[in-house]
């Protein structure tokens, strides 16, 4: 699993890469009521917002981390957004993604780096 | 956070593993590991103890009823003893300067403000009113949820006789403390002022009984969002007047056109014209449809595309008791319960309808 500085974790499946949020992020967030997800088939670029995530206290959004297409969302937080509090490295995935370059994913962080970050 | 205040419970919110933040130049719990979440709803299944300390309390001879009735749209005159009052100061405008709860004790007035008027509301008393104390030397809890009663009632026999908006003085371990039966949540509960000296000892005590569990500032928020009661600075402040505002049923007859003490307040000309004719806008309740939230400042419109704004969401969340996203905002006063409104939430108009509030029932006891 590789993590980002924008606390999401990134793990590859084949050709796909699923993307979720760290623990901490969620954490931070607080209680989670709302998200939204992309449409499927989206081709989105590093850096583009492409899921909102709403708590008790605020809203934020999710990055996509890597160049890719949006193949599969994850519609079980979106009728149970709690489930990203429950269990955010495991059932609270949000999207998976076809990445051509897997490269992209060199530059990003491991869980002992990403601990480090998050100090 | 080296120039805020801390309350005298400050100590116990970090062994209690509160999250603090800055709110009202205090320093203060937000949330404790349970969560905004599951502390709402705790609060509405049993019972949840807050730090309101950073509150104005505020003491006035029981001779400044004339002066204090000359600052706010309210009877106090016709306050009986050992009653409350909610009320609010008015400006010349009609505009709101702070809302207040306003207690007859006797030989005296007792009245608590918002933290953040603190100050302006003691700079706006002295200016009018002889005889201002702040009380400096007293925290303020407040217990509140099905529980409360049962919880205070085992630390405090007595208390559960009172009735919402009773006000009574009670001993507990030789101290005096000022109860009254209210609150800011919907829920039944109370509102201690205790002493300093043994309030860390009597929230202990509190948080002993089973019921009770520590309730942060961000449950606190949307419990009263889901009553319906307004916050300060967001819902309510200068450019609202009480009869915008939803709070025509705490100004009394007796200072209506007619009544005994008619007028003779702040901004009467507006707010006496706007309960005769009715206001161009009101407070309303919105349950946007969906999930998403509707937060302050996402503006209203009246169709799904095209106009102008016709309001802007002064609060808005998520209601964890009504398990759906909830908002209030200003508009126009025509607008009925059951029409359909769109709020823009990043850049799309989601569609809401206009409620009656309080979302949640309250359950006060009457």
């Amino acid at each position: 699993m590789k993590f980002t500085e924008e606390h999401e974790w990134l793990r590859v499946e084949g050709d796909l890469v699923v993307v979720g949020i760290t623990e901490h992020a969620s954490e931070a967030l607080g209680d989670v009521v709302f998200v939204e997800l992309p449409e499927i088939e989206t081709q989105v670029a590093k850096g583009d917002e492409i899921c909102v995530i709403e708590s008790v206290k605020a809203a934020s959004d999710i990055l996509a981390p890597v160049d890719g297409e949006i193949v599969e969302v994850n519609e079980a937080i979106v009728d149970n957004p709690g489930l990203v509090n429950e269990d955010p490295l495991g059932a609270a995935w949000f999207f998976k993604m076809k990445v051509e370059d897997m490269g992209q994913l060199d530059g990003f962080m491991s869980e002992d780096e990403y601990k480090d970050f998050i100090g | 956070m080296a120039d805020l205040m801390r309350t005298g419970l400050y100590d116990l919110h970090l062994e209690l593993g509160a999250k603090m933040v800055p709110f009202a130049g205090y320093e203060m719990p937000v949330q404790y590991p349970l969560g905004v979440l599951k502390e709402h709803l705790h609060t509405r299944a049993a019972a949840g103890l807050f730090d309101v300390s950073h509150m104005g309390q505020v003491i006035l001879p029981i001779a400044a009823v004339a002066a204090l009735e000359a600052l706010v749209p309210v009877d106090i005159a016709g306050l009986a003893l050992n009653r409350q009052r909610y009320a609010m100061f008015t400006n010349e405008a009609g505009g709101i300067l702070d809302d207040l709860m306003v207690a007859n004790r006797g030989d005296h007035l007792f009245v608590v403000v918002n933290a953040a008027c603190k100050e302006a509301d003691l700079a706006h008393l002295r200016a009018h009113v002889a005889g201002v104390t702040e009380v400096t030397d007293r925290a303020l809890l407040a217990l509140q949820g099905p529980a409360a009663e049962a919880a205070l009632a085992r630390l405090v026999p007595g208390v559960a006789a009172m009735r919402f908006m009773d006000v009574g003085t009670f001993g507990w371990q030789g101290a005096d403390l000022w109860i009254s039966r209210s609150g800011y949540t919907g829920e039944d509960g109370f509102e201690i002022s205790v002493p300093d000296a043994v309030a860390v000892d009597f929230a202990r005590a509190l948080l002993d009984q089973p019921e009770v569990a520590p309730i942060g500032l961000g449950a606190r928020d949307s419990l009263r969002l889901e009553a319906g009661l307004c916050l300060y600075g967001h819902d309510i402040d200068t450019t609202t007047t009480p009869v915008e505002a939803g709070l025509a049923w705490a100004i009394q007859k007796a200072r209506r056109t007619g009544g005994a003490r008619e007028g003779g307040f702040p901004g009467a000309d507006r707010i006496l014209r706007e309960l005769a004719e009715g206001p161009a806008r009101l407070r309303m309740g919105l349950r946007p449809e969906g999930r998403a939230p509707m937060r302050e400042g996402v503006e209203i419109f009246a169709r799904a595309e095209g106009g102008a704004p016709i309001g802007r969401v002064t609060s808005g969340g998520f209601g964890p008791s009504i398990e759906a996203p909830m908002a209030m905002a200003y508009l126009p006063a025509d607008l009925t319960p059951g029409a359909t409104v769109y709020g823009e939430v990043r850049g799309k108009r989601l569609p809401a309808t206009i409620v009656a509030m309080p979302f949640q029932p309250t359950t006060y006891k009457r």
